[in-house]
């Protein structure tokens, strides 16, 4: 017995645990509604919702027309979605009494109904419908409280699907950012073994074209670790086009892992940046640029070395932190801003694989740069 | 006749299997390094190598060793034994070979997540590859034990401890990974460490005068009382010699059903499948491993029948190592030497090569169980200079090679210790246990996960459970009770396979459907990605 009255005080008075109960259920409801207001979602929500309200019928309906429903009176559809269109005409919270809910079924006795409307950055965007015996003041006021609730959690979802654009936007700011110097150079190059060498402009031309129709490629956020390696090589083959001697490569490609899916150019740019910048400063005649693929089992190993200028860490960890960000927008001066989509891949990877995939970078002036990508082969959701 | 063997032979052989082994490995890795112009399309891992590195990962002990002494002691009704092992390769290649590397996942707890979406249904899954994995492993380490044993006199506890040591150092160091070229070679190394020393016992046998083995229809432990090819027809004698009429057609139903459907819940096979470029590739690479075992699976039973003839008293006891006694039997001095000495490298390239891969596939689930997913941060580290911007990892965040070692140990040690305590089951035998627990748990899921999409979280979860609790008890019987006497008891319990794996499906499909709405909500899609060939132009996101 006094076991039993311990455990009782341990879980709060009746009070407490009428609002654990409230809070858990509201819990219940919270993943659907942080997908949006859609059919599907809302069907899933819509069960816990009545029994937060505690309702004969709760329904969540668009600005027209009822998306979901749970419980009695679904045969009043199309007065629920008058009244709704009445509340998101209004912007208010829109009541129906019995006249408005005239039904031929004889033991229907839901004879009042609420809609309040559900307010998404200022738009209403549908209402939270309820239907009971009658109208009281404590159900208008509980309805219009869940109202302002799942509005809260719809807003939510509007800044994840917001949060998902920016990435997008983001990928294709990454795509416009290595053309203008790139091109540049390239057709510079190309140009210059037109009279000597015509054959290998024209093939240089043809590699050129390959290259651009990947990179400016409209469709899917992923891609193969193969296409992009091959991406690479024809980048590579440009640049050494340009470079001559002064730039050597060496690759070293487990077969494995040539299959592991990876976010839409997400390594051409560390190779860009290695070449670039390994380049730019560095005191030696040949500057080795590296591109090391590894299987780990689970995860599969990119690292992307060059033996050149190196930069001071701290730089490159302001880059990281995208405190230096505006400083390496396109068209600044070749060579001076080393870490040309750095911060943008970095970003691209913690969004796509969790916060521990970002980028490892070992530098030291002088000592050359190593970037480290650790790829999980399965991610859900990830699918070239 | 049969002089013990010096063990300096046995000793040589085994170092000689090492030092390939990691040569090869050398070799590999290096020639994946390139200069300039290289064609990365054209150095996609093609099906025959792929099926030659499944090959030999999946030809262990049990095969090397246990079929050919199941033959010996039970009688060629244990044929079925290495037609099931074969086989499960075709209904693979028929039902999940090419969505199963369509759908992206690498583990089989990833394909769970994949196509579920549920985080509960991939923790049983990982938690079901670990226990696959551990049954795997412990005859592993009791082959090591006997096959030690027998060629240099060494306690027959040692031998577990010796492989399961050598396993980690190589896995845990990393030198050891699951490397194509690597374990293509093992298959290799151990066809034709089979296969040669085959050819001069034939010859030797034929010299003999060609003496005929003991009726092949019957266990030599008593049991079955059929011919000589009843073994073709179910209803003739009893399979495991433990039964005879009609519990002997339900034994070895049980065996096909364990068998043919288990293969696709092998946890170190199903990761090779990711090294496909695509579900074609997936198809052609099944193919030839089918072709490679059906080769392979030729040979011991040929050992099996040369034993019959000149093996006549080792019995029951002596039966998993009568491969490596056989050259003993039959001929003498250097020749048997040399030739013991080919069997047992073979012999220990398949401890080592299905071991590491078994080690491996369970460490990494053992590992990301331990490993939480925190918010590292970024990581800047200074070169040749202090590195003031490295950020500190917060403490209670393991390391993710520590994690792999941890999980290595304990994936080692488990069935290491296991393999110490538990009874002299069958090589053979403990393995098809570790298939019946296979196919009453992935087979399902992976069967109705590709096939139909009304399978739910919830169905999948409750038919994993049923599946995984029927065949663990038949599991745990049959290791506890390994000898114990006929009658349908035992034949149910000690083979679970023929009603574990029907009952898994019915209750996965039933809760599915009575749970329909908890169909997820890209299952559509999923399946689209699943079944549409790689080159159809189509929007698969």
């Amino acid at each position: 017995m006094a076991r039993w009255s311990r455990r009782r005080t341990e879980l709060g008075t009746e009070a407490d645990r009428a609002t654990f109960r409230t809070l858990h259920t509201a819990s219940l409801a919270a993943p659907a509604l942080r997908e949006g207001l859609r059919p599907d979602s809302a069907a899933r929500a819509v069960g816990h919702l009545r029994a937060l309200l505690g309702t004969p019928g709760v329904g969540l309906t668009g600005p027209a027309a009822v998306l979901a429903w749970d419980g009695a009176g679904s045969h009043h559809e199309e007065h629920l979605a008058a009244l709704a269109a009445r509340a998101v005409a209004a912007g208010s919270t829109a009541l129906a009494t019995s006249a408005d809910l005239r039904c031929a079924a004889a033991d229907c006795v839901l004879r009042g109904a609420i809609a309040s409307p559900l307010v998404v950055e200022d738009d209403v965007v549908g209402t939270l419908a309820v239907l009971a015996p009658q109208v009281t003041g404590r159900l208008v006021r509980a309805t219009d409280e869940v109202a302002v609730w799942v509005s809260g959690q719809l807003e939510l979802a509007e800044l994840d699907a917001s949060r998902t654009r920016l990435v997008e936007a983001e990928v294709r700011a990454l795509r416009a950012q290595i053309s203008p110097h790139f091109i540049y150079n390239s057709l510079g190059a190309i140009a210059s073994f037109v009279r000597t060498d015509p054959d290998r402009a024209r093939e240089l031309l043809l590699e050129f074209a390959d290259f651009t129709r990947y990179s400016f490629r409209r469709h899917g956020e992923f891609t193969t670790l193969a296409e992009e390696l091959r991406a690479i090589e024809r980048y590579l083959v440009l640049e050494q086009a340009r470079f001559g001697d002064r730039l050597a490569v060496r690759l070293r490609i487990a077969p494995e892992v040539l299959g592991v899916t990876v976010p839409f150019l997400c390594l051409q740019p560390l190779v860009e940046n290695a070449v670039r910048h390994g380049l730019a400063g560095s005191p030696r005649p040949v500057t080795t640029v590296s591109i090391v693929a590894r299987d780990l089992g689970r995860t599969c190993v990119v690292e992307i070395e060059d033996d050149g200028a190196g930069e001071d860490p701290t730089r490159i960890a302001r880059v990281l932190a995208g405190t230096a960000g505006s400083a390496d927008s396109p068209g600044t001066s070749e060579g001076a801003h080393p870490s040309v989509g750095l911060g943008n891949v970095d970003a691209r990877l913690r969004a796509t694989y969790g916060e521990d995939a970002g980028l490892v970078v070992e530098t030291a002036p002088g000592a050359g740069t190593k970037v480290v990508v650790q790829i999980p082969k399965f991610a859900p959701g990830v699918h070239a | 006749m049969s002089d013990p063997l010096d063990p300096r032979w046995g000793a040589a052989a085994v170092a000689a299997v090492v030092a390939v082994t990691l040569v090869i490995s050398a070799w590999g890795l290096r020639s994946s390094r390139t200069t300039s112009d290289f064609f990365v399309a054209s150095r996609r891992v093609r099906p025959m190598l792929n099926a030659s590195a499944i090959g030999g990962e999946y030809v262990s002990a049990a095969s090397f060793l246990g079929v050919a002494g199941l033959v010996l002691a039970y009688g060629a009704e244990m044929l079925w034994y290495p037609v099931g092992w074969t086989a499960g390769y075709l209904v693979l290649l028929a039902l999940v070979a090419a969505p199963l590397r369509r759908s992206g996942a690498y583990t089989l707890p990833d394909f769970a997540e994949a196509r579920l979406a549920s985080g509960r249904v991939r923790a049983v899954s990982a938690l079901l590859v670990v226990t696959i994995g551990w049954l795997y492993l412990l005859p592993q380490f009791q082959g090591a034990g006997l096959t030690l044993a027998v060629v240099t006199g060494a306690p027959s506890w040692l031998g577990g401890p010796v492989v399961a040591l050598v396993v980690l150092v190589g896995v845990a160091s990393g030198g050891m990974r699951s490397i194509t070229f690597v374990q293509a070679f093992q298959y290799w190394l151990k066809l034709t460490a089979l296969l040669a020393p085959l050819a001069v016992l034939v010859v030797v046998w034929h010299g003999d005068g060609r003496p005929l083995p003991r009726d092949l229809g019957t266990g030599i432990a008593g049991g079955g009382d059929g011919g000589g090819d009843s073994w073709s027809t179910p209803f003739g004698g009893g399979i495991s010699g433990l039964a005879a009429g009609p519990e002997g057609l339900y034994l070895t139903y049980s065996v096909m059903v364990a068998t043919f459907l288990g293969a696709m819940g092998l946890p170190h096979v199903v990761v090779r499948f990711y090294t496909n470029p695509d579900g074609r590739a997936a198809r052609r690479t099944t193919l030839g491993v089918l072709g490679l075992l059906g080769f392979f699976y030729l040979l011991p039973p040929v050992y099996g029948a040369l034993g019959r003839a000149y093996d006549t008293d080792g019995g029951l006891d002596g039966a998993d190592t009568m491969v490596l006694r056989l050259p003993g039997l039959m001929t003498d001095g250097l020749l048997a030497d040399s030739l013991t000495a080919v069997l047992t490298a073979g012999a220990f390239a398949a401890f080592l090569s299905t071991s590491s891969g078994l080690t491996i596939a369970v460490a990494g689930v053992l590992s990301q169980a331990v490993t939480p997913s925190g918010r590292g941060g970024r990581t800047v580290a200074g070169r040749g200079v202090p590195a003031p911007v490295r950020q500190r990892l917060p403490r209670w965040r393991v390391e993710p090679v520590t994690a792999f070692r941890v999980g290595a140990v304990l994936a080692v040690t488990v069935p290491c210790a296991a393999a110490l305590v538990s009874p002299g089951l069958p090589v053979a035998r403990s393995v098809g246990l570790a298939f019946a627990v296979a196919a009453s748990t992935f087979c399902p899921l992976l069967v109705l996960g590709i096939w139909w999409r009304g399978l739910t979280d919830v169905g999948a979860l409750a038919g994993l459970v049923v599946g995984g609790v029927g065949s663990g008890v038949g599991v745990v019987a049959a290791l506890l009770v390994p000898d114990a006497g006929g009658g349908w008891g035992t034949a149910l319990l000690t083979q679970p396979a023929a009603w574990s794996v029907p009952l898994a499906f019915a209750v996965m499909v039933l809760v599915s459907r009575a749970t329909p709405r908890r169909v997820p909500a890209g299952v559509d899609r999923f399946m689209v990605r699943l079944h549409t060939p790689e080159n159809v132009p189509l929007d698969r996101g």
